[in-house]
């Protein structure tokens, strides 16, 4: 995508527009933010809990949205991101949250993840199609079990346990401890969306999609295809990192049954879902991961099944949604929506042609 | 391919439609009961539990809550407690605590139990227990026998029921000091809880310088090849396991490879032979079976499954052959029978209109009788269930016992028989009103 402005008074607009830009997204956090503070008011303290899960599910969704579908990188191995991220918070909370405050930990964590994924990145940059998803792969099955390695330090299968982020006592002592979450993780959405959306509008995530769309032309534009690639991986890692923390924060707990290999499945999964490459297809894809596990649990309980057939219609629902969705809406409900949007458009405007 | 990162109406709206998603699932947990305790209406009591439904602690386990489900039907066939129905919701949790901490908090916000109950596992049931105890919830007969529940002033709503293992430790430990006196003796044990509680036990009674090998295996990591191997070095005569079923199944299984026959003392945990008879013939793909654990001794707080006799038996076996005849008649559904058969004596004395707290009380009161050969340790100070065991040796595939069921507690005690006459059971198997 050669979206490059023309070099004729480039750094003026390009400034000018950056402001406009960061406005813009600044503005749809603070309205996005009001909604989801009335909406968490509304909601019972299970449904909080949802949208609290919702909330780290999208900072790692986003994450994952702009190495995979903005730079064009697989990677099948951020449940082990998440799971960097939530040790490092675990440890650094301490188990009576005797250590750092949170949000420094939240910061910290996400930092750790970063210094993690330049590691994986290096390595990443080298490899292409399923060379990548194999290594990544791999980083997947091997990092939790270092826990196991490390069962004085890591907990082993145990995990560490963190007591909860209670909420602060001027919101009074019956304010539900799910919306307090809710809150927290949805607050790390929000930062994670602006700075995310910033990102993508600047010079790096032209980058991006100029290394994803084609590595030698971009090389031929003068950018460093390794380097991009690392940028965007450890970009990548560290909102791994933090929803990680936010995961801790949500469950009070680090342990290795958290991130098995099924996590970076499903993340990948609500990347596809949601649309690639969009932070609003991270935002369906949060939701969907949420909820259609939730729903079709619904649904099998509802039908009355036997315990086995209940426990896994679940995944086979699932997989029965994202087929149906990839068949219908091959770039995901954001681009199924964006289609339907447009054809009603057209519609419209077409009805109008006629009444004239 | 076009890209966008998405304009402000466009995710302004996908705030908006989450919020409105949210919201329109949000029915399901509607409403509070105005006044009488969550889960508790006119007609119903609703209690849950989380259990490996699937994955590698399943295969026994499993049964735990079919059972107490199959207890609860006969309760409602004889009109209730109270007039009340039971309802038992089992969620699974795989025995990963992650998905326990999901499944618990499913289970109190959203299903709205009155109690949980008989939640299963020690590394999965400690990550809920804080959780529990936050939000008043009684938290009754925890599925593992660590001496973690036993903590009333920090876990005023958690009971547990099965005998401890330190109080197991301790009789079967006093029982390897008697009649295998001076002889090398080895541990291998789950290490967590389960392990160390049972360790601390058998230490009390065991002279150190008799234990020539302690080895622990992670649950999950199913070669114990090399531990076996040390045990078999170190000439252990005695073999003190605690162990899940499929772990004593293995210990079992690498005793033939490496032509190694120790006498082998299991936690009651680990050592329902018919269970272990299953894995052994699934483990070993048929060619090993029962024989194997012929001469196995252990120690049990429930009736003998086999003693076709007794009237706990009787009537537990009888609501297994009505509810639930394709299950096995073994160790893990006499398990969740017996311990919905205490849910029931506890909600009945709980009185006429139970709450939260009533429960609690009448726990407290330490006027359960249960099914046990053994009776309750339960008072305001104490949350620890049965409080001893009798032995017991695998004799023909059955479980034979040995000597009067023992009591003791889990600090310097001594071990005692006991006391308690046989309880027998209501006539038509629920619990009847209290005498005032």
């Amino acid at each position: 995508m050669a979206t490059r402005a023309e070099p004729v008074s480039r750094a003026r607009t390009l400034g000018r527009v950056r402001e406009v830009t960061l406005v813009r997204h600044l503005t749809v956090a603070l309205a996005a933010g009001v909604v989801l503070y009335l909406v968490s008011n509304a909601l019972s303290a299970f449904d909080d809990l949802q949208l609290a899960t919702m909330g780290y599910y999208f900072v790692a969704v986003a994450g994952l949205t702009v190495l995979t579908g903005v730079n064009g990188q697989v990677s099948l191995g951020h449940g082990a991101f998440m799971a960097v991220g939530a040790y490092a918070t675990a440890k650094l909370l301490g188990e009576t949250g005797q250590g750092l405050p949170l949000a420094v930990v939240l910061v910290l964590a996400a930092l750790i993840t970063a210094v993690a994924g330049v590691v994986a990145g290096a390595a990443a940059a080298r490899l292409r199609g399923p060379y990548l998803a194999g290594a990544t792969l791999a980083l997947a099955v091997g990092l939790p079990s270092l826990a196991d390695r490390f069962p004085k330090f890591l907990g082993a299968t145990n995990g560490l346990t963190v007591l909860p982020s209670t909420p602060p006592a001027s919101l009074g002592a019956d304010f539900p401890l799910e919306r307090w979450q809710a809150w927290i993780t949805c607050l790390g959405g929000l930062v994670t969306y602006v700075l995310l959306a910033n990102l993508l509008r600047s010079r790096f995530g032209r980058a991006f999609r100029a290394v994803r769309d084609d590595e030698v032309a971009a090389q031929l534009a003068g950018l460093h295809v390794a380097r991009t690639q690392i940028l965007a991986f450890v970009v990548s890692a560290a909102c791994a990192g933090l929803a990680g923390g936010l995961f801790v924060v949500v469950t009070q707990l680090a342990a290795p049954g958290a991130f098995q290999l099924a996590l970076s499945v499903a993340l990948l999964a609500g990347v596809v879902l949601g649309g690639l490459g969009s932070l609003w297809g991270a935002v369906l894809g949060a939701f969907a991961l949420v909820m259609i596990p939730q729903w079709s649990e619904d649904l099998s309980k509802g039908l009355s099944l036997s315990g086995n057939v209940q426990a896994n219609l679940a995944l086979a629902v699932y997989g029965v949604v994202l087929i149906g969705v990839m068949l219908a809406a091959p770039r995901g409900l954001a681009g199924g929506l964006q289609w339907v949007h447009q054809q009603g458009r057209r519609a419209w405007s077409r009805r109008k042609e006629e009444e004239r | 391919m076009r890209i966008r990162t998405s304009g402000p109406a466009l995710a302004a709206c996908g705030a908006a439609a989450l919020a409105l998603g949210v919201a329109a699932c949000g029915s399901s947990g509607s409403g509070s009961s105005g006044g009488a305790a969550p889960g508790v209406t006119k007609s119903l009591v609703t209690v849950g539990g989380h259990f490996p439904l699937t994955g590698p602690a399943a295969p026994g386990y499993s049964e735990i809550p079919q059972a107490i489900d199959a207890y609860f039907k006969h309760v409602n066939a004889h009109g209730g407690i109270n007039g009340r129905k039971l309802k038992f919701i089992s969620r699974d949790d795989g025995y990963n605590p992650t998905n326990t901490v999901k499944v618990t908090k499913q289970l109190v916000l959203q299903d709205k139990v009155f109690a949980v109950l008989g939640g299963l596992g020690t590394p999965t049931h400690t990550k809920v227990v804080d959780f529990l105890n936050a939000s008043k919830v009684p938290d009754l007969f925890v599925s593992s026998g660590c001496l973690c529940w036993d903590q009333p002033q920090k876990h005023p709503w958690t009971f547990g029921w099965q005998t401890d293992y330190t109080v197991e430790g301790k009789i079967l430990g006093k029982y390897i000091a008697d009649n295998f006196k001076g002889q090398k003796v080895a541990y291998f044990l789950q290490n967590d809880d389960f392990g160390s509680d049972g360790a601390k036990g058998l230490d009390m009674y065991i002279p150190k310088s008799q234990v020539v090998s302690r080895q622990t295996y992670e649950p999950g990591n199913t070669d114990i090849g090399p531990q076996m191997a040390k045990i078999k070095a170190s000439g252990a005569q005695v073999l003190a396991s605690f162990s899940i079923p499929a772990y004593t199944a293995l210990v079992h299984l690498a005793g033939v490879k490496l032509d190694y026959h120790p006498k082998i003392v299991v936690s009651n945990v680990g050592a329902d032979p018919t269970t272990l008879g299953g894995l052994l013939k699934a483990f070993s793909k048929g060619k090993a079976g029962s024989s194997l654990i012929e001469g196995l001794r252990t120690a049990y707080y429930l009736p003998s499954g086999n003693d076709a006799s007794d009237p706990w038996i009787k009537m537990f076996k009888g609501i297994h052959d009505q509810y639930i005849p394709k299950l096995p008649w073994d160790g893990n559904v006499l398990y969740g029978e017996a311990l919905a058969y205490t849910f029931a004596e506890a909600l009945q004395m709980a009185g006429k209109s139970p709450t939260r707290q009533s429960i609690v009380d009448a726990i407290e009161s330490g006027k359960l009788k249960g099914p046990g050969l053994v009776p309750f340790r339960y008072s305001k100070d104490s949350h620890a269930g049965f409080t001893g065991e009798r032995l017991g040796e695998i004799k023909n595939g059955q479980l034979i016992e040995e000597g009067q069921p023992l009591v003791t507690d889990d600090g310097n005690g001594p071990i005692k028989p006991g006391t308690q006459p046989a309880q027998q059971p209501p006539p038509n198997g629920v619990p009847a009103q209290p005498a005032t």
